[in-house]
This record gives C-alpha cells, sequence and structure tokens, in this order.
C-alpha cells in the first residue's frame, strides 16, 4: 500500500484556518524556515487512507489474542466515553487546586481502590507504563537504602524467567544484574537464591506469577530470605490479572510493585500505547514515593509536594491521565464481586485451553498454571514445525498470535494468554483451532511452514530490514 | 457479572474438563492463608448507566474554561472532527505492540509514516515509535546522551519548563549522573550565553535547551549546539510547543542533534497532561542509541514491501541490562493521531503556526498598550511573559471563564508578579477583548473607588 507521502498532489490541500485577525511578525532572517515537506491529500484521502491502515491492523475487537503477558482482554467502550468527557478532555494541567477538583477526586479514588485490592498504603499514578512504573520502584529501593547510609548495595537479583524490562531497569539505576536460575518446577531455586544473596544485595525482582504462568509456591519464604539481609522484593506486576481479587500483594512480603493499569484494568493498549503504571508500596517506602501527591482536606483535595525524601518527579502533570479514568470506570463495572472474580476466571480459562491441548503440544510444567500456560514445540519438531509456524498458522485461522519465545528458559515457547473476557465457545474455537494445526504439522507441514496465507504479507524479512534500515519514506511532497 | 461472559453451566464443564471441583483448586500453589476468600471493601459495582452518571459528577467538579490563555506546555489547539474519529478506530485501539508483522501492516506503516513526519519537523534522519511525553522523553534523552559522550555531566537551562527538570533530575540521581542549570538573561528570556560557555567543560554529556523556552522565547539554537560541540557535547532540543515547528528553523538546521518534545498539541486534547506522547529524533549516527521502538522497511517472501519492528539489538527483550532503556509500551495510538492530523494539515502546519505567533503577537502588543509590560525582549513564538498582573485579574477573568495564564512565581521567584499567557487559534477576537476589559476594570478599580 502506498505511503500517505506517495498520495500527495501538490495543492491538493483543503485544510482551511480561521480568518486571522493580525499578520505582523516578530521572527527574524534566519529564524524561520523556509520549506515543509509534509503531504496534501484531501479529508477523503485521509479518511480513506487510515480506515485502510486500520483494517490491516488485528485488535481485540478484530478477534481472539491470546497474546502472553499482556493481557489483551476486553476494552469496554464506556471508559473511552467517560475519559472524553469535556470537563477531563479540556483540563489543563496548570488549573490551580481549586480548579482541578473532579481530576483530583478522581485520581484519589482510584488510589483508593488500588489500596484496597493491593494491600499497599502507599501509592501513585504517576508512572506512564508498566517500565515506567519498574524504573520508579527501582529508584525508591535506591532511595530507600541511600536513605539508610546502606551505600554498599549494588546487586540487584533477577530470576532466569524475567521480563527483559527488569534487568534493563535495573541497569538504568546504575546497579548490577545477578541471574537467579529457576528450578524444576519452574519456580525460584532456592538454594541458588541463597547463594548469590547477601548484604550487598538491592533486592529482587519477582514477576508474580511468573512468566511461565506459575505461580511460586515459595513466596513467602523468598520475602523472608530477602528481608533478612535487608533486601527488598519488588513486584513486576505485568501478570497481576491472575491474581485480582485472589491475592493481596502485600500479604506475600513484596515492598513494592507496579501495576500496568492497561492489563489489569482493561484500558486499551493503543497499537502499543498508551499504558498506566500504578506503583504501590509498603508504609516505609512511602517517603520515596513521588512527590507530587493528592491529599484530602475534608471534602477537598489538593496537591501536596512536601515529601523531602523523595525520588523527585518521573513524569510531567497528571501523567497519562485519560487512562487512570478508563481505569476507574472500569473498577466501578466491576465492584466487589467482579473484583473477586477476575483472577479466578482468568486462571480458570488458560487451565481449559492448557486441559484440553495437553495432548496435543508440550507442556513443561506440569502444575495448575495462573492466567497464562505455556506451550512448546517439542512434540512438533520430529516434523520439522516450529513454534513460529504454529504462531503464523493461527493468524490464517483468524486469531492473533500467543507470545513466542518468550520466557526464554523455555525452548521454543508459545504462550497463550485468554484472559476472563473470552467466553468458552470462543475458547473452544481456538482450541479446535490448536488442534486442527497439530494434525497438519504431521500431515501437511509446508502448510504450516509457509503460513501466513492470509495476511496482506507473507513472512518478512527483519534480517535486512536491521542491516539496511529504511526508517522513513524517502517520497518529497513539494 | 460485567465482562465475565461465563455462565454457570460453561464455570461447571470447564471445571469438569480440568478436572477439579471449584477454581479455588487452580490456586492450590498458593499459600492458604494468602487467599483472599472473603469480600472487599468495595462499593457493589455499577451498572454502566450509573457508572456514566457517578463519573459525569466527578468530572464537573472541573472548572471548565471557555477561553483558555494557558499553555506552559500543553496547549488548547483545534482538531479536526476526522482525527479524532479515525484515531479511535478499533483496530488501532484495542492492538498491541505489532510484534506479528503479518497481521500488523497497518499500525507498522503508520508508525512509519509517523516516523517521517517527525524527521521531516525535526530536519533531523532518525525517530523512534514515540515515548510516553515530552518530559520522560527528555529524562531518557539525559541518560542517551550520556551513553553517546560516556560522560556524567547533563547541563540545563532554567528557562526549560520547570518539570521537565524535575524529571531530568530523576533520571540522572537513578543513573549517578550530575545535572546543573544554567541561568537565563533576565532582558532577553534567552539562556545565559556566557554562563553556559562557563560551565561547559569537556565533562559535560549534553545540553539541554528548550525552545521556543517556557517563556515562549525563541533560543539560538544554531550558537549553542556550534558550542556544545567545540567541548564535544551532544546538543539537545527541547520542544513542548510542536506546532512550532511548523515555522521556526527546524532544530537539524541549527546543528542540534537530539530533538526531543511533546506532540500534544498535534491533535490531542490537552486531558490533564496525558494521554499524549512524546517524540525523540536525532542525527543518523546516533539511531542505535535511541530508546524505544523504531519502524523499518522491508520485504517479505515475495519481494513485496513491507514493515516491520527493526534495529531490536537495541530494546530491553533482546538486549535485557545492556539495553539503550527499559521501555516497553509506548504511545503508537496519539502518535497515529498525530499523524492524521499532520497530513490534515500539511503544509498549512506552517500557516497555522504564522497565525499562532501574529495573534499572540497582536494580544500581547494590545496588553502592552494598556499597562502590562511584556518582560522579555526576544521574539516569542505563540506565549509571553508579562509584568504586573495580580491574582485579582486572574479572579475577575475566571469570573468570565477565562483562564488568564499562568502564574510564574511558583517556579522562578524573581518573576513574582509575571504570568505566561498563551494565545493559540482557539482564542478569539473577542476572548481578546473580554480580557482587556476585565483588566482596564481592575486598574481603573482604585480611581473608581477614589
Amino acid at each position: 500500500m502506498q505511503t500517505i507521502f506517495e498520495k500527495s498532489v501538490l495543492g491538493r490541500s483543503q485544510y482551511q484556518l480561521p480568518v486571522a485577525i493580525a499578520a505582523e511578525i516578530e521572527l527574524g532572517e534566519g529564524m524561520t524556515r523556509s520549506m515543509l515537506d509534509l503531504p496534501e491529500v484531501s479529508e477523503l484521502d485521509i479518511v480513506r487512507h487510515y480506515t485502510a491502515l486500520s483494517q490491516r491492523s488485528f485488535g481485540v475487537d478484530t478477534g481472539f489474542y491470546p497474546l502472553g503477558s499482556c493481557t489483551m482482554k476486553y476494552n469496554p467502550r464506556i471508559n473511552e466515553a467517560m475519559a472524553g468527557l469535556k470537563e477531563f478532555a479540556q483540563f489543563h494541567p496548570w488549573q490551580d487546586d481549586a480548579d482541578s477538583q473532579g481530576t483530583l477526586e478522581l485520581i484519589y479514588r482510584t488510589q483508593e481502590y488500588l489500596t484496597e485490592v493491593t494491600g499497599f498504603p502507599g501509592l501513585t499514578l504517576e508512572p506512564a507504563a508498566g517500565a515506567h512504573g519498574e524504573l520508579t520502584a527501582v529508584m525508591m529501593m535506591k532511595a530507600y537504602h541511600l536513605d539508610r547510609n546502606d551505600t554498599q548495595r549494588r546487586k540487584m537479583l533477577i530470576p532466569d524467567s524475567a521480563h527483559g524490562t527488569n534487568p534493563a531497569t535495573a541497569a538504568m539505576c546504575g546497579f548490577d544484574t545477578v541471574e537467579v536460575p529457576s528450578d524444576a518446577q519452574g519456580g525460584v531455586d532456592l538454594e541458588k537464591l541463597k547463594a548469590v544473596l547477601d548484604e550487598k544485595t538491592v533486592g529482587m525482582m519477582l514477576t508474580i506469577p511468573n512468566t511461565l504462568g506459575l505461580f511460586d509456591r515459595n513466596i513467602l519464604e523468598i520475602s523472608k530470605l530477602l528481608h533478612e539481609k535487608g533486601a527488598l522484593l519488588y513486584m513486576d506486576g505485568a501478570n497481576l490479572n491472575a491474581i485480582l481479587g485472589a491475592v493481596k500483594p502485600a500479604k506475600m512480603g513484596v515492598d513494592v510493585m507496579h501495576i500496568n493499569l492497561h492489563k489489569t484494568f482493561s484500558t486499551p493498549h493503543g497499537g502499543g500505547g498508551p499504558g498506566g503504571g500504578f506503583v504501590g508500596c509498603v508504609s516505609s517506602l512511602v517517603p520515596y514515593l513521588p512527590a507530587q501527591r493528592i491529599v484530602k482536606d475534608g471534602d477537598s483535595f489538593r496537591l501536596d509536594f512536601s515529601a523531602p525524601k523523595s525520588i523527585g518527579r518521573v513524569r510531567a502533570f497528571y501523567s497519562n491521565f485519560g487512562v487512570i479514568v478508563r481505569a476507574y470506570t472500569y473498577m466501578l463495572r466491576l465492584g466487589k464481586e467482579g473484583t473477586k472474580r477476575i483472577g479466578r476466571y482468568a486462571v480458570l480459562n488458560a487451565n481449559y485451553i492448557k486441559a484440553r491441548l495437553k495432548d496435543f503440544y508440550n507442556i513443561p510444567f506440569q502444575q495448575h498454571c495462573m492466567h497464562e500456560v505455556v506451550f512448546n514445540d517439542e512434540k512438533q519438531t520430529q516434523y520439522h514445525i516450529t513454534t513460529m509456524d504454529i504462531a503464523k498458522r493461527l493468524i490464517d485461522f483468524g486469531y492473533h498470535p500467543p507470545t513466542i519465545y518468550f520466557p526464554l528458559i523455555v525452548h521454543g515457547s508459545l504462550m497463550v494468554e485468554p484472559t476472563e473476557t473470552e467466553s468458552k465457545e470462543t475458547l473452544d474455537e481456538f482450541i479446535d483451532a490448536m488442534m486442527k494445526i497439530a494434525e497438519e504439522a504431521k500431515v501437511t507441514p509446508e502448510l504450516l511452514q509457509r503460513a501466513p496465507h492470509s495476511a496482506a504479507v507473507k513472512r518478512v524479512d527483519s534480517v535486512k530490514a536491521a542491516r539496511n534500515p529504511v526508517v522513513v519514506c524517502n517520497t518529497c511532497c513539494t | 457479572m460485567p465482562y465475565i461472559p461465563h455462565t454457570k453451566r460453561d464455570t461447571e464443564e470447564m471445571l469438569k474438563a480440568i478436572g477439579i471441583n471449584q477454581i479455588e483448586d487452580l490456586f492450590e500453589a498458593v499459600p492458604s492463608d494468602l487467599l483472599e476468600m472473603n469480600e472487599f471493601n468495595l462499593p457493589a459495582g455499577f451498572s454502566e448507566q450509573e457508572t456514566r452518571q457517578h463519573v459525569s459528577g466527578i468530572a464537573a467538579k472541573n472548572w471548565t474554561a471557555e477561553a483558555s490563555f494557558l499553555g506552559g506546555g500543553f496547549y488548547h489547539h483545534y482538531i479536526p472532527e476526522h482525527v479524532t474519529n479515525l484515531g479511535t478506530r478499533s483496530e488501532f485501539f484495542t492492538a498491541y505492540t505489532p510484534y506479528q508483522p503479518e497481521i500488523s501492516q497497518g499500525i507498522l506503516q503508520a508508525i512509519f509514516e509517523y516516523q517521517t513526519m517527525i524527521v521531516r519537523l525535526t530536519g533531523l534522519d532518525a525517530t523512534n515509535a514515540s515515548m510516553y511525553d515530552g518530559s520522560s522523553a527528555t529524562g531518557e534523552t539525559c541518560l542517551m546522551a550520556a551513553n553517546i559522550t560516556d560522560r556524567k555531566k547533563i547541563l540545563v537551562a532554567r528557562s526549560v519548563h520547570p518539570q521537565y527538570r524535575e524529571v531530568m533530575r530523576t533520571y540522572c540521581n537513578g543513573k549517578g549522573l550530575i545535572m546543573e542549570e544554567v541561568p537565563f538573561d533576565m532582558s532577553s528570556g534567552q539562556v545565559d550565553a556566557a554562563a553556559l560557555g562557563s560551565s561547559l567543560t569537556e565533562e559535560i554529556a549534553g545540553i539541554f535547551v528548550q525552545s521556543p523556552n517556557f517563556f515562549g522565547v525563541v533560543e539560538n539554537m544554531k550558537e549553542l549546539s556550534d558550542m556544545a560541540h567545540e567541548k564535544g557535547a551532544v546538543s539537545v532540543q527541547i520542544i513542548t510547543e510542536a506546532l512550532s515547528l511548523g515555522i521556526l528553523t527546524p532544530p537539524g538546521k541549527n546543528n542540534v542533534d537530539i530533538a526531543v518534545g511533546e506532540g500534544q498539541s498535534f491533535g490531542i486534547p490537552v486531558s490533564g497532561g496525558g494521554p499524549s506522547f512524546g517524540f525523540l529524533a536525532c542525527v543518523e549516527k546516533y539511531i542505535r542509541k535511541l530508546p524505544g521502538r523504531i519502524v523499518g522497511e522491508t520485504v517479505d517472501e515475495d519481494g513485496k514491501k513491507a514493515y516491520v519492528l527493526t534495529l531490536q539489538a537495541r530494546e530491553q527483550h533482546i538486549r535485557r541490562e545492556k539495553a539503550s532503556s527499559n521501555i516497553c509500551t509506548n504511545q503508537t495510538l496519539f502518535a497515529i493521531r498525530a499523524l492524521i492530523y499532520l497530513a490534515t494539515l500539511g503544509k498549512k502546519l506552517r500557516d497555522l503556526a504564522l497565525l499562532n505567533h501574529s495573534h499572540s503577537l497582536a494580544f500581547q502588543k494590545m496588553l502592552s498598550e494598556k499597562g502590562l509590560r511584556r518582560v522579555f525582549s526576544k521574539p516569542f513564538f505563540n506565549e509571553f511573559v508579562v509584568d504586573g498582573c495580580d491574582t485579582l485579574l486572574l479572579q475577575k477573568l475566571k469570573e468570565q471563564r477565562i483562564a488568564g495564564g499562568l502564574p510564574l512565581k511558583r517556579f522562578y521567584p524573581e518573576l513574582k508578579n509575571s504570568l505566561l499567557v498563551c494565545v493559540t487559534e482557539m482564542i478569539t477576537k473577542d476572548d481578546m477583548e473580554k480580557y482587556l476589559r476585565e483588566f482596564l476594570f481592575i486598574k481603573e478599580a482604585p480611581l473608581r473607588s477614589a
């Protein structure tokens, strides 16, 4: 498909500005640009072009999207309508507190809900995404230790099953990362943990449940071991959807965690963002939370900046406020009954898929999974079929492929996360497709190897893209 | 139950297929005293209708201006209806990162087009697929500058948005970088070039200057960039009013190495400060130091043009602790919206930028004639600082449903009676006249009472 630049025709632009009431300028010679190489297209051209691009994309609204670790649940439309309310959409972030009561109250109420479901007394909604929440949390851990004159702690422990953001975040805070191997059951290897844990340990970054979709049955032992050495436990909340309403993270000995509002709390993923990255913490870490806090005085709300030990600010203004409105709207819809069911039904759905596909695909870990199930291609290797082939063939059946080749510790992993918003019928159809593909792997493996057959393009050449990067369109519009 | 479609029968059949009696059996790995069996201390779930009433009630507690002269990093601009309409197409907003290129060509192409727009506007060579916002993107750029130069000190102009400087400081503290502020000239409103020159040693990784700066004043980026390069530092231009790119000399032409900023002006509502998106563009030689996702053009197996996420060897999911950043989720949805906005305005973006400039200049002169003095002498883009304002004026304007501007005392004690006033295309002649009327009313009040 042509780019918008290739569709440009000189003189075509129809855009009309309001009538100018003044024309004087004071921008002198050398301060202004002579050329603006932007396209000229009609409004209808634009509508058709971007409608076409949207149709060459796949969202939760298009079909089942079992992308593991991403919690692609339904994005309720009422969330969008509430974020679009005039008083929110036109709310300028520099309005003073008296003129911002609606915004402040909404953030405050969202925090109250999150305190109840996580058990954390301290919290911030300032981070703009999950990785941003991680960064905030690790900075808080750093500030906590430094404030106690505990300057020798430089080691961050990270399980080998962790998301790449964990080691990257630790590095952004100047820490050295130490990888902790998993044991045969897929949990943290306690003996290996004890071997590397010492007084130089900042803490541990643990995804709960982990990226294998498993709840580590030694969680209380892990947090106890860390605390005995003065280290902190950070919970990567990317997988919170598994335990929302079932386990309060604070009770596990977690000191600080992040939550992705765009996963657990139904805000849309937007083709890659925006997100929302709430951070919650125990009381001993409260002083280090970002400085901008919302305080309730009687019936009114105000911003408070009197936190001398705070790590500072991680994002301007009220962060992704529109995302917070969406999450709060969802929380209201859930209420106490709905909240309690989220994790339970997400886990039920994943285990149903696991149970019905266990004879067709290898499952490296037998324990009941949580919200996602990890398969791999071990049963298909004999037919020269890889996880990549299975994933691409799923596209032909109308599905978005699961997460593939992650976690790294499972060879050829295929990670399926259905979420609680999918019905049994949807899961059954997906299971049928997966069974059919397992059969095709035996009988007509070339069908898989050359898949997808129905997509806009065949498999793309990533090597060529990286070797000779073409990152902008060269068609001139002048 | 909202959003959980299981009937009782579904649940029973599923439990049976798994071979268990109740859902809680699936949580057998959870220590038993951790499993929550009781009700949460939360209200019962609302119907959609009740939800709408409740949230609308909270929203109504925000004061809403009919005319807003507030800028300072987020701007009220007109948003064409089809931009909102296309930007909320659910194939875009319910998708995630285009990891599977075959079924994501639409989003990938949109990001590729967005990258092209940003590169053309900034006059630089490469950009990523967006950042969270301008402030955090600037924080990331501190790390990028340190990474490029292998140096540990950042120089930042005090005329940079105060909250951006706070975010930069947080990122610098995290990584162990030192951030030093450079004063601005009280008469021109530009960064004090002499002071910058004396702080600019061979220890400096990068200079960070906002242009137009927080006072709306345009900086001499070329001169400052050349000073930075002489000492081996990178020159970073921060831009919070992206519309200025429509008329001002682009960063690339001023020898700037990295342009970073906020894209909200391109078709995105102010919404309390987000979600919008940050942009980050650089010269060719630093492309492999960029944080975040980048889309590249390639071909498929049949040799057909295709797009794919590329240069991923910089990113956290491949490089882990050696990655250029931990960023993963970005703000693609709003980068796409900005793309559609820019495609709509096209070359007329320049006219819109000029209109903003002319209208703000005209209003500044109107205020000046009546006695509100312009504080800084150098040219500004669409916002300016006036002196002689008091809280009574803002209060009176508020009664007329006008947000009169941003008092600067909070951030700059030396500017204690100063107000940052922004004029975009949303401000009508009538709004300006109303503003003047209120000002004159206050100014003449003592005379009336005498």
